[in-house]
C-alpha cells in the first residue's frame, strides 16, 4: 500500500525567535530552517512500515515555498520513494488551504495511509490532519504513540489526558504522530546522495483548485509578556515563610 | 450571537476546562448552550446547566459519544452547528481531535487555542510555543470554530439553572472504534487542572527518586508533573509531561525541581501564578522566571522541605 507523509519546513527547533518590531509578524531572515519534529517521526514511521513490508511507497508530500524542497530531500534522504512540493510562492498558507489541497493529492495518488505531524512548531494550530480526515470522510488517530496495521484495519494508541487511548480505524485513514511513537534515524551519507536522484514533482495550489489565500487576518504579532523573576531565597525554611506569608499561595 | 459550547467530561464528572472555556464563550456575546455528549452523562449535564451563563444544555446521550470518537463527535456537533455563530471546546485532546473536523466541514479556518477574546470578532493566540502572540481577525459573516486554552481563563461561576433538553445521536459515521483505554490511576489532582505542581527534570536522576517529590505533592494536594528531559530519559511516562509537547498548566504555584528551564519546558508553565525553581545550577534559565529560586542540591533540599513542610502542619 501507498503511504502519503506531509512535512513542513518551519525555524528550527533549537533556534530563539524574534518577533519583527513592527509587529507585522515573526522575523524568518537568515534563521535555520528544518523539517517540523512532529513531521520528521512521520516520516520515520512510513520508512518503518515500508521495512516491515506494509508498505510499498512512500510520498513526501509538502505545500509551502520553493525552498521546501530541501525539507523534502531530507524526507527522500531518510528514505521515502518521492516527493510533491506544491510551490506557495512564499504567500503563507492556513491549515484548512493545506488540508483541502493534500486532499486534492491523496484523491490522485490513493494512498491506504495518510501520517503528519499533530501539529507544526511554528503556528501551533494542530488542525491539517484532522482537516484533512473530514474533507476524506477518513477516520483518524491523532496523537498516536503507536500505529499497527492489520489488513484493512489500522490499530492507532493515542496520547490523551491520563494515559493511552486505543482506537481501530478503517483503512484508508489519517495518523498524526505525537512524540513517543519512534525516534526517527539520520540519513546516511549515501542515502543522501542517491535521494538527489528521487524525484520531486512540481505543483502549485491552482493546480488543485484551491484558492490559497488565507481566511484570517492577522492584526499583529507582539512579544509575550515578559515575567519578571529572579529572586532568589536561601533556605528552605526562607522558601516556606514567604510561600506562606508573602505569596500566599500554601 | 448564537454560541455553542462543547463540554468537557469523562462522563462522570465536568472538567473545569468547560467553565473556564465558558467565560470566553460569554465573552462573544451569547445566548451560549452547552453541548454534553457522553454516555449515561444525566450527572454531568446537571453540573454543566450550573455553569452561570448557560442558557441551556443539550444532553447527547448515546454509547457511541462514551469515548470522544472524532468522527461521531463531529457529525453531532456538524448537525446543531447550523443555529449557531460560533462554536468553542476546551483545547484538550478530544477537543482538539474533534473541532477541526467541524471547522473544515464547514468552510472555516479555526482558530486554536484562544488565550484572549479582544473583541467579538478577534482573538489572541500563543505561536511559537508561546514565543509570540498572534492576534487574528475573524471576517464578518464567517461562523467562528475556536478552542480555548482553559488556564487563561477564570472559570464561570456555578450559580446557573439552565434547563436540560435532550437531543437525539446523529448518525455515526462508523468509521472507528474504541478498543481500550489505559489510564494512569493516581489519587492526586489531574495535572492540567491542579492547584499547586511540583514538577521533576533530569536532575531527579532516576524515576525511583520521584518519590522525593510525590511526598512534598501529598503534603501539598499539588499534581506530579515533569519535563520532557525526564520523561525521555524514561524516569516517568509521558502523561507527567509540563511543556510545549506535553500539558500546557497554570497553578497557583509551580515547583520545579532539577528543572533546567528549556523554552519547551517554559512554555508550558510560565503562566503558573508563582514559580518556585530548585536548582544546584544558579546559571540555570528557570531561575529567569522564578519568583523564588534556591540554588541547592535537590537531594538536600527536598527532604527538607519535607521536614518544614510536615513542620508546619501540612
Amino acid at each position: 500500500m501507498k503511504v502519503l507523509v506531509a512535512i513542513k519546513r518551519v525555524v528550527d527547533y533549537n533556534v530563539k525567535i524574534r518577533v519583527k518590531a513592527d509587529q507585522t509578524g515573526v522575523d524568518l531572515a537568515n534563521v535555520k530552517m528544518s523539517m517540523n519534529p512532529f513531521d520528521e517521526i512521520g516520516v520515520e514511521e512510513a520508512i518503518r512500515l515500508k521495512e516491515k513490508g506494509v508498505v510499498t511507497e512512500i510520498i513526501a508530500v509538502s505545500v509551502g515555498p520553493k525552498e521546501t524542497q530541501e525539507t523534502i530531500r531530507t524526507a527522500l534522504a531518510m528514505g521515502a520513494d518521492r516527493g510533491i512540493l506544491v510551490n506557495t510562492g512564499g504567500q503563507d498558507v492556513e491549515p484548512l488551504t493545506v488540508a483541502k489541497i493534500l486532499a486534492a493529492i491523496a484523491k490522485a495518488e490513493g494512498p491506504q495511509l495518510v501520517i503528519l505531524g499533530k501539529q507544526a512548531i511554528d503556528d501551533d494550530c494542530n488542525q491539517t490532519g484532522q482537516m484533512l480526515a473530514q474533507l476524506m470522510g477518513w477516520p483518524q488517530g491523532t496523537f498516536a504513540s503507536k500505529v499497527v496495521i492489520d489488513g484493512d484495519k489500522a490499530e492507532v494508541t493515542r496520547e490523551v489526558d491520563g494515559g493511552l487511548q486505543t482506537v481501530c480505524l478503517k483503512l484508508p485513514a489519517i495518523v498524526t504522530t505525537d512524540l513517543r511513537l519512534n525516534e526517527p534515524r539520520y540519513a546516511s551519507l549515501p542515502n543522501i546522495m542517491k535521494a538527489k536522484k528521487k524525484p520531486i514533482d512540481e505543483k502549485s495550489p491552482a493546480d488543485f483548485g484551491v484558492d490559497a489565500a488565507p481566511r484570517l487576518k492577522v492584526l499583529k504579532v507582539s512579544e509575550p509578556a515578559k515575567r519578571i523573576g529572579g529572586t532568589k531565597v536561601k533556605s528552605v525554611q526562607e522558601l516556606v515563610e514567604k510561600l506562606k506569608n508573602e505569596a500566599g499561595v500554601i | 450571537m448564537a454560541v455553542l459550547l462543547i463540554a468537557e467530561h469523562d462522563n462522570k464528572s465536568l472538567k473545569d476546562s468547560t467553565s473556564k472555556a465558558m467565560t470566553a464563550a460569554i465573552a462573544l456575546g451569547g445566548p451560549v448552550d452547552i453541548l454534553v455528549a457522553g454516555h449515561s452523562v444525566r450527572s454531568v449535564a446537571d453540573a454543566a446547566a450550573k455553569i452561570a451563563g448557560a442558557s441551556k444544555v443539550l444532553l447527547a446521550d448515546d454509547t457511541q459519544y462514551a469515548h470522544q470518537l472524532a468522527e461521531n463527535m463531529a457529525a453531532l456537533i456538524l448537525e446543531l452547528s447550523g443555529k449557531y455563530d460560533a462554536i468553542l471546546t476546551p483545547a484538550s485532546p478530544s477537543g482538539k481531535s474533534y473541532m477541526p473536523r467541524v471547522a473544515a466541514a464547514l468552510d472555516v479556518q479555526q482558530i486554536s487555542e484562544i488565550v484572549s477574546v479582544d473583541a467579538t470578532d478577534t482573538f489572541t493566540r500563543p505561536i511559537y510555543a508561546g514565543n509570540a502572540m498572534q492576534q487574528v481577525q475573524v471576517p464578518s459573516g464567517t461562523k467562528k470554530v475556536i478552542t480555548v486554552r482553559p488556564t487563561a481563563f477564570k472559570a464561570a461561576e456555578l450559580s446557573g439553572t439552565a434547563a436540560i433538553e435532550t437531543i437525539g445521536a446523529a448518525k455515526g459515521p462508523g468509521l472507528s472504534e474504541f478498543v481500550r483505554e489505559e489510564l494512569s490511576k493516581s489519587e492526586r489532582p489531574e495535572l492540567a487542572g491542579a492547584r499547586v505542581v511540583v514538577s521533576g527534570g533530569r536532575g531527579m536522576q532516576s524515576g525511583e527518586n520521584f518519590h522525593l517529590l510525590e511526598k512534598i505533592a501529598d503534603r501539598l494536594k499539588a499534581a506530579v508533573g515533569a519535563s520532557r528531559a525526564a520523561v525521555d530519559a524514561g524516569f516517568v511516562p509521558n502523561d507527567y509531561q509540563v511543556g510545549q509537547t506535553g500539558k500546557i498548566v497554570a497553578p497557583e504555584l509551580y515547583i520545579a525541581v532539577g528543572i533546567s528551564g528549556a523554552i519547551q519546558h517554559l512554555a508550558g508553565m510560565k503562566d503558573s501564578k508563582v514559580i518556585v525553581a530548585i536548582n544546584k545550577d544558579e546559571e540555570a534559565p528557570i531561575f529567569q522566571v522564578a519568583d523564588y529560586g534556591l540554588v541547592a542540591d535537590l537531594f538536600k533540599a527536598v527532604p527538607e522541605l519535607d521536614e518544614e513542610l510536615k513542620k508546619q502542619g501540612y
